[in-house]
């Protein structure tokens, strides 16, 4: 009986977590072009509902009805198999994402916890299985078989490497400071208020992952690989209807997950501000961290230009890596001569 | 009851994978495309990654994804994808003595294989490292690592510098 209602309580919070994601990730695209039209001072989507709120709804319709192209020259079971990968990369990526305390389910003694698997290893399955929800992109712009698509997937490759390596040392400096891999515990550890949190202890770590974060999902200065004015949109150029928005999902799911794991790392996962507000839930806290970092995501996307391929390649090795390198072996001196 | 479950369940997850394994590690050397080959790699990979968690071994599985599967299969396809594929089909290039040899040195390596499982018992005396401490905690990865294995795994580092510096070195040449 006992497994059984483990089993349930799996299957429940698995489809609460990918509801919850789905539906994040769809108000994130209305959230993104409101905000960006408000930037740019227009009004941003509003026809669909009030306030346009109904318009990510009809963009899915859209998308599912639009003609599913596969085009003559791609490799086909690729050119199909790319988005995906992409998609299932972005949600599992989810799996390991603290996003609460427990809680005790009220008139019994049965604990939720509130993440769907706690690990050992929870942070490195992060980073694995985002460098698995690359081979999406690269492969999608291969196999399209379009000069476009794969000058995008090159260049996606490239910049995923090069920053990929940068934000791996940027957060070893979190992990010489908790010790673990476990992502709850590095939130545990950061308990007792606002003063706790890793951004006060790794404030150069902060600004670079927030920096090789915006390259590993590919957003505006670094959003080489779609790059529209150059490459045409690059590697997603031969995708219509619902692999498009496949890839589209993908992205801004991968964003979801970039903001969650910087609210865990280094704004204290669902610990509240100061320990007196912790009659709100963990959850609720999660959440408004979440936010600011997507708010960020979306604000820094109508401020700044995209830069040169050449310049993001010379800024992630000559610049990113070496001030990781630097931060790290600073922490690890702090922490050895502390003992 | 439970735990009969859970031990058929071991069996056939690693019946699977093995099969797995076995399967795609063939459709990588059989495939013409070598992009296909890559993806075929990375299928290897993961189900040994699979493999490598029967073992209680999280971080080596996990390590396995981050750096086998996830970097060096990346790179391998971001090589391949500068080549131009359709020269080399085009090409009818016949691999005679190449075959044989590689024939040869495959069904030589099988047998090392086939003879350190079976003469030579992979299984030694137990260490203060149970797969169970090991399973659950990356620091005795780590201390085992720095402290026991520490020779090896300097050795290994000077190998991988002196890979990058031949590998700048031969680069530059060109230009």
């Amino acid at each position: 009986m006992q497994l059984l209602y483990l089993l349930i309580e799996i299957i429940v919070k698995c489809v609460v977590v990918f509801a919850g994601l789905m539906i994040v990730v769809a108000y994130l695209t209305w959230f993104e072009r409101k905000v960006l039209g408000h930037i740019q001072i227009r009004f941003g989507p509003n026809r669909c509902g009030p306030f346009g709120l109904l318009q990510p709804f009809s963009d899915a319709v859209k998308a599912f009805f639009k003609e599913d192209l596969v085009p003559e020259r791609s490799d086909k079971v690729v050119f199909v198999m790319a988005p995906m990968i992409s998609i299932i990369a972005a949600i599992s990526i989810f799996a390991v994402i603290p996003f609460g305390n427990q809680f005790t389910i009220p008139g019994t003694e049965w604990v939720v916890k509130l993440r769907l698997a706690d690990i050992d290893v929870g942070l490195l399955y992060i980073f694995g299985v985002a460098s698995l929800g690359e081979f999406g992109i690269v492969l999608g712009g291969w196999s399209s078989g379009n000069k476009y698509g794969l000058t995008g997937s090159l260049r996606a490759a490239a910049q995923m490497i090069s920053y990929e390596v940068a934000l791996g040392i940027t957060v070893v400096g979190v992990l010489i400071l908790s010790q673990t891999l476990r992502l709850t515990e590095i939130v545990r550890l950061q308990e007792g208020g606002f003063w706790n949190w890793n951004i006060w202890y790794q404030p150069v770590a902060f600004v670079l992952y927030l920096i090789c974060g915006l390259a590993e999902i590919n957003r505006t200065p670094f959003d080489m690989p779609e790059a529209e004015a150059e490459l045409a949109c690059g590697f997603n150029i031969e995708y219509s209807s619902m692999k498009f928005a496949l890839f589209f999902m993908a992205e801004y799911a991968h964003m979801v997950t970039m903001g969650a794991l910087a609210v865990t790392l280094f704004l204290g996962g669902w610990q509240p501000i100061i320990p007196q507000l912790s009659f709100i839930p963990g959850i609720v806290w999660f959440c408004a961290k979440l936010f600011i970092f997507l708010f960020f995501f979306v604000w820094q996307r109508g401020t700044y230009p995209r830069l040169r391929y050449d310049q993001i390649m010379k800024f992630g090795w000559k610049i990113l890596i070496p001030l990781a390198l630097i931060n790290l072996l600073i922490t690890a001196l702090i922490v050895s001569l502390k003992g | 009851m439970a735990e009969n479950i859970g031990t058929i369940f071991q069996w056939l997850i690693f019946l699977g994978m093995a099969f797995l394994s076995v399967l795609a590690s063939f459709l990588v050397i059989t495939r013409k495309n070598p992009i296909h080959s890559a993806l075929f790699l990375v299928l290897t990979l993961l189900s040994v990654a699979v493999l490598y968690l029967l073992l209680y071994s999280q971080f080596i599985a996990i390590i396995q994804v981050v750096v086998y599967a996830g970097a060096i299969v990346m790179l391998i396809v971001f090589v391949i994808m500068l080549l131009d594929l359709e020269v080399e089909l085009r090409s009818k290039l016949k691999i005679v003595y190449s075959k044989v040899i590689g024939g040869f040195l495959a069904i030589l390596f099988l047998f090392g294989i086939l003879y350190a499982v079976v003469a030579k018992s992979p299984t030694g005396k137990v260490g203060p490292y149970t797969p169970d401490k090991v399973s659950t905690n990356v620091k005795a990865v780590g201390e085992v690592l720095f402290t026991q294995y520490l020779f090896p795994f300097e050795i290994i580092s000077i190998l991988l510098v002196a890979a990058i510096i031949g590998a700048v070195i031969l680069s530059k040449k060109r230009t």
